[in-house]
């Protein structure tokens, strides 16, 4: 029995960028370009059928590495101490890649069972990617979410504008570069 | 006989503040955990009617006391504002949880640090949540406080407004 990374990169030999499976959990990098053609595989193949989008999100790793973070897991790539407890055989490779950011996807197929994590690294200068919200109407709040805290993009969304915070906010919060202090209050304090 | 009239006078207003302090009708401003200590407080248990201030109103017209409950965030924080003005003369408000207090432990982009920032508040009640016996005892601060404001004859005026700063 073939696994999930196996298929993919056997159907997808110029998308997929890279894989890793840490405790039975794959993962696949893809390539920007071919993320829509890839998604429309995953949902519809009948071998595959992935037909829940658990989660949509991204991550900002421009801070990454840059100081000394607390970590039990050798494995979430901060820790470089192995410990003997807790053995850890298929370590985490890394960021995908030198981007700034990366969104990930998480899979499910109800019909089968099974779950894959989809990474697509995205730079700074172009942060936009193709949106997912034809093929899961469920991406489209998920990528609302990921515009406004992230500001990345999502080509063909159909109304993309902040979710949470509220319209005269300016930046994305959880980019690693938002100041934490800096507060954008709608209405006055009093003094 | 100014004195009669005074005496008469500051009765009238201890029967009022009395009153006053057993028929309040709060506002519950519910926007998170805490509202569940707000509910366990408000039913049999603790039991708010004991204190006159069993009846809720949803309105925001009929309301004497504006119960903040639950964190508030920059995006809500105008809502509560309106809530706030909407309600007459004379008015209170009480903080309910250390998050309407001071923020508590959320201190990030999204969050109001303490809705005295906001709005002119009258009595805090920490805790994360509070028990229902805090509120209680914050109930009865500011009952005391309602029925001071009588007795010594000073009506309870507005806050001093906010003042619009720079963000």
């Amino acid at each position: 029995m073939t696994t999930l990374v196996e298929t993919l990169g056997h159907r997808f030999p110029d998308a997929v960028a890279g894989s890793h499976t840490y405790r039975g959990d794959a993962t696949v990098i893809l390539h920007r370009g071919s993320l829509l053609e890839v998604a429309r595989f995953l949902r519809d193949d009948p071998a595959l059928q992935m037909n829940y989008l658990m989660d949509l999100t991204a991550v900002d790793y421009s801070a990454f590495g840059k100081k000394p973070t607390p970590a039990f897991f050798p494995s979430s790539g901060v820790s470089v101490r192995t410990s003997p407890e807790i053995p850890d055989e298929d370590p985490w490779p890394g960021p995908p890649g030198t981007s700034r950011f990366a969104v990930v996807y998480h899979f499910y197929s109800m019909a089968h069972k099974h779950r894959l994590r989809l990474v697509v690294p995205v730079e700074e200068a172009n942060a936009a990617v193709d949106s997912l919200s034809s093929l899961w109407p469920g991406a489209n709040w998920l990528e609302r979410e990921v515009w406004d805290m992230f500001g990345i993009s999502f080509r063909g969304h159909p109304d993309l504008k902040r979710i949470l915070m509220y319209d005269e906010f300016a930046g994305h919060p959880l980019r690693k570069d938002y100041p934490v202090k800096k507060r954008q209050p709608l209405i006055g304090r009093i003094d | 006989m100014a004195n009669d009239a005074s005496f008469l006078t500051t009765r009238l207003d201890e029967a009022i503040g009395w009153a006053r302090k057993y028929s309040i009708f709060q506002y519950p401003f519910v926007t998170a955990c805490c509202g569940m200590e707000y509910m366990a407080t408000a039913c049999s248990h603790y039991d708010v009617d004991r204190f006159g201030a069993g009846l809720p109103r949803f309105s925001p017209r009929q309301a004497d006391v504006l119960f903040v409950v639950g964190t508030i965030s920059h995006k809500i924080a105008p809502v509560l504002r309106r809530v706030y003005d909407q309600m007459a003369e004379p008015k209170w408000v009480v903080a309910f949880g250390v998050c309407t207090c001071t923020g508590g432990f959320y201190d990030n982009y999204a969050t109001v640090m303490g809705i005295d920032t906001i709005l002119p508040v009258d009595v805090y009640i920490p805790g994360c949540p509070p028990r229902p016996e805090m509120v209680l005892d914050g109930l009865i601060k500011l009952q005391d406080k309602i029925q001071m404001q009588h007795a010594t004859g000073v009506r309870p005026l507005a806050e001093p407004r906010p003042v619009m700063s720079d963000p």
